[in-house]
């Protein structure tokens, strides 16, 4: 799972079915320092996430691996919220 | 499986339901020369590897496979702890 912040939220009228009623967020990929990367990923909320969270996303055939989006067209889902990192001294 | 050195843990209190109860750790993947390749990344721990130790991953779909409960939203697994890498 790679580590992200939620910096925005994505509105689509129309879509895939199986979508509807799923929140889809913009998740900005950070660094274990907390700085951001240069990569964003649109996903799909499963633990009620909110904007400026710490999560953990779960990308592959591995997003569709819940009761939310088994069977969806999903390649990216929050998994978790992140409250601490402990990161080793380097 | 790719190598990687554990180099921390990630605490969340609010997860997927089926994450609930297992150990999340950061790893750092490194090549068999143990140098680091590529971005960290967080891991479900299966075997309880700690800070420090080298362990092998797997990636994707196969990811979930070790666990006990599915389904689980996990795309990297810990499934091993190095004793010693030998290279010829």
């Amino acid at each position: 799972m790679l580590l992200g912040k939620v910096v925005g939220q994505v509105w689509a009228t129309r879509k895939d079915e199986k979508l509807t009623g799923m929140k889809l967020l913009v998740v900005r990929h950070i660094n274990l320092d907390y700085s951001f990367r240069n990569s964003y990923v649109v996903a799909v909320d499963s633990v009620g996430a909110g904007s400026g969270e710490y999560v953990l996303v779960t990308t592959g055939s591995s997003a569709r691996q819940s009761a939310l989006t088994e069977g969806k067209p999903v390649d990216a889902v929050i998994s978790a919220i992140i409250d601490t990192l402990d990161v080793e001294k380097q | 499986m790719n190598l990687a050195r554990v180099i921390g843990t990630i605490w969340a209190t609010r997860k997927d339901v089926n994450l609930e109860g297992l150990k999340m750790q950061l790893i750092q993947p490194m090549n068999p020369q143990a140098e680091d390749s590529g971005n960290p990344l967080v891991a479900v721990d299966t075997v309880g590897a700690g800070v420090g130790e080298i362990v092998y991953y797997v990636t994707a779909y196969e990811a979930v496979i070790p666990l006990e409960v599915q389904p689980a939203l996990a795309d990297a697994s810990i499934v091993g702890i190095v004793d010693k890498i030998e290279l010829n």
